[in-house]
């Protein structure tokens, strides 16, 4: 099922992937007697909230206020970000999935102080498309290629996410020679079988002109109380508890295949601060300060960040007294962690090229600071 | 590292220093605007990689009020007749008459993927009132109006602040390697040394960046820092 730029069977499940919804009016919005039943939608994984408006508007248009309609979602009395893709939401804020999933949407009232404002479908595009030069910032060290992409590219480009459109997608984002790094990762993935190692440092080898960082969005979802089932886990009840960040991760070719595992460690250190082997100090070191400093930094001050990085090192271990990481997941599955980070990258990457890890951590609250 | 390499990024590590500097002498000079300060944020999940522990901060910045003229120039005039025309609100005019001033927090935070400063900002009245898009507009100078006329979404766009979580202003980052790198690739000094100073990297970025809100960085301030005492080299 492979093919050039993509197109993977991974590829298919994704953006085939929806999630079942159950959207109910909020009550306070209810005029009509009796109360509209809830509307039942599929919402795929890639998509963005919002987008459903023309979808759900009509079950319920008859029994608003009047007033002017500015849609937005919540769950458990959370507002939803409707930037953040439908489906790392819901891996994010369903610990054990809920299907179908229980929404409540809001035409009136829009939490400005909480959401970005989003007026309409462009508002969603350009979200999209400003996620787009992001990433295409750090794979190619600008971001030509996005902002070089003709009209009628970037419309045909928008509507294949609108559609679920993955060949027009895939037509569309080939032009961006993005292929460079993904390319890569299918040479690596086609001739990296386990049994030949070598060949990975020989794909790394043939590929010095790309940046080699990988767009990584990392939602970070803490809680102080422990449990034993997902079911168990406490809801939400603010995005206090959820950090939300961009985070490249830097794959230098140091000869060692690079897992899902060591990319975690690189982009969480403050929870692995005492696991990683003490034999891989050298090794261990590049990748602490690969991720703030050039190579050519690094030779130059390396004995001064030593020293910082015994720091650290203490540091790390406070934080990570009593820290776990409880759950990782990614577009809904849970992957094993020996996974090579490429294979990750390559077939669970969002459109935008942005890689969503929902991380559960399990935290204590910090006692005095 | 040689400027001519140079591609106009810096690190975390550099940004805090050189973060550090800028504001000791900012808040030095006493510039009779609010002082900049550094935000701690220890302990935030997902930023212990970056070494990064928070940004820099100044508040409550009440913005120079750009003249009328300027205002007619960029059209502003009209834009503002046309949204008051529907409100015939005597209050609303004895605010406009006596030209409320805004209120301004600016924080600078490092961005990963970008690997430069980014500039978040908000804006509000005096009684809270968070400012739309369209209000800040009135506030910018003419050339700041008419740039964000041309390409509303890739100059100003909103954002979540990554570590208050909440919708705040930026000026987009994707061109500033470049005219990072622009900007010091003409300084002999900084070629002659071999390579470029940090304290400078956030004076200079600021004087790009201040005045799209019609401020501008002091010139003995500036003088100041470009003219020694900037020991640390990238």
């Amino acid at each position: 099922m492979e093919s050039k730029g993509g197109g993977t069977e991974a590829h298919k499940y994704i953006w085939e992937g929806a999630i079942p919804l159950q959207i109910h009016l909020h009550e306070s919005e209810i005029t009509t007697l009796p109360a509209p039943p809830p509307a039942m939608i599929l919402a795929p994984r890639i998509g963005y909230l919002p987008l459903l408006a023309q979808k759900v508007k009509p079950f319920f248009s008859n029994s608003l206020p009047p007033g002017v309609d500015t849609i937005w979602f919540e769950y458990n009395g959370l507002p939803l970000k409707w930037y953040i893709p439908t489906g790392v939401l819901f891996d994010l804020l369903c610990a054990e999935p809920e299907r179908p999933w229980n929404l409540t949407v809001h035409f009136r009232g829009y939490p400005g102080n909480i959401l970005t404002p989003c007026d309409s479908e462009d508002s969603v595009k350009w979200s999209f498309i400003n996620s787009f030069k992001e990433a295409a910032y750090i794979i190619n060290g600008n971001c030509k290629n996005v902002m070089n992409m003709s009209q009628s590219d970037q419309l045909e480009l928008w509507r294949s996410i609108m559609d679920g459109d993955l060949d027009s997608y895939l037509r569309i984002s080939s032009k961006l020679k993005f292929g460079i790094l993904v390319d890569d990762f299918s040479i690596q993935l086609n001739i990296s079988s386990p049994k030949s190692p070598e060949s990975t440092q020989n794909a790394d080898g043939t590929a010095p002109a790309k940046t080699g960082r990988i767009p990584v969005r990392l939602y970070v979802r803490t809680m102080n109380e422990d449990f034993d089932e997902l079911e168990d886990a406490p809801v939400v009840e603010s995005w206090d508890r959820i950090s939300y960040i961009n985070r490249p991760v830097q794959i230098h070719g140091d000869g060692k295949c690079f897992t899902l595992y060591d990319a975690v460690t690189k982009l969480l250190p403050e929870f692995f601060g005492e696991k990683l082997p003490p034999t891989d100090d050298v090794s261990k070191e590049e990748v602490e300060v690969e991720q703030r400093s050039s190579p050519e930094e690094t030779n130059k001050s390396k004995t001064e960040r030593s020293g910082e990085m015994l720091n650290e090192g203490i540091v790390s271990c406070s934080i990570s007294d009593g820290a776990e990481i409880k759950l990782l997941r990614i577009q809904g599955i849970e992957p094993k962690m020996e996974i090579p980070f490429a294979w990750v990258v390559n077939n669970l990457m969002n459109p935008e090229y942005f890689l969503h890890i929902c991380v559960y951590v399990k935290i204590q609250e910090p006692i005095s600071i | 590292m040689t400027s001519s390499s140079w591609d106009g990024t810096i690190t975390s590590t550099q940004f805090h220093n050189a973060a550090s500097t800028f504001s000791e002498i900012w808040n030095n000079f006493d510039l009779g605007f609010p002082h900049w300060s550094w935000i701690n944020f220890p302990n935030k999940p997902g930023f212990a990689a970056t070494k990064l522990q928070g940004y820099l901060s100044l508040e409550n910045m009440i913005l120079p009020i750009t003249t009328e003229e300027e205002c007619v120039l960029a059209g502003i005039e009209d834009l503002t007749c046309s949204n008051e025309d529907s409100f015939d609100d005597t209050a609303i005019l004895v605010q406009k008459d006596s030209k409320e001033r805004h209120h301004y927090d600016f924080h600078v935070i490092y961005s990963s993927s970008f690997r430069v400063p980014v500039l978040y900002f908000r804006a509000y009245c005096s009684d809270g009132e968070p400012l739309a898009i369209e209000d800040l507009e009135k506030d910018f100078p003419a050339y700041t109006a008419q740039e964000l006329a041309v390409c509303k979404w890739t100059f100003i766009t909103r954002e979540e602040h990554p570590y208050l979580n909440r919708p705040w202003y930026t000026l987009h980052p994707c061109g500033t390697s470049e005219w990072m790198k622009l900007l010091f690739s003409n300084e002999p000094s900084v070629v002659s040394q071999g390579g470029v100073a940090i304290e400078k990297y956030l004076t200079s970025w600021f004087s790009v960046v201040s005045p799209v809100f019609g401020f501008k960085i002091p010139l003995k301030f500036s003088t100041f820092m470009n003219c020694g005492n900037v020991a640390t080299v990238i």
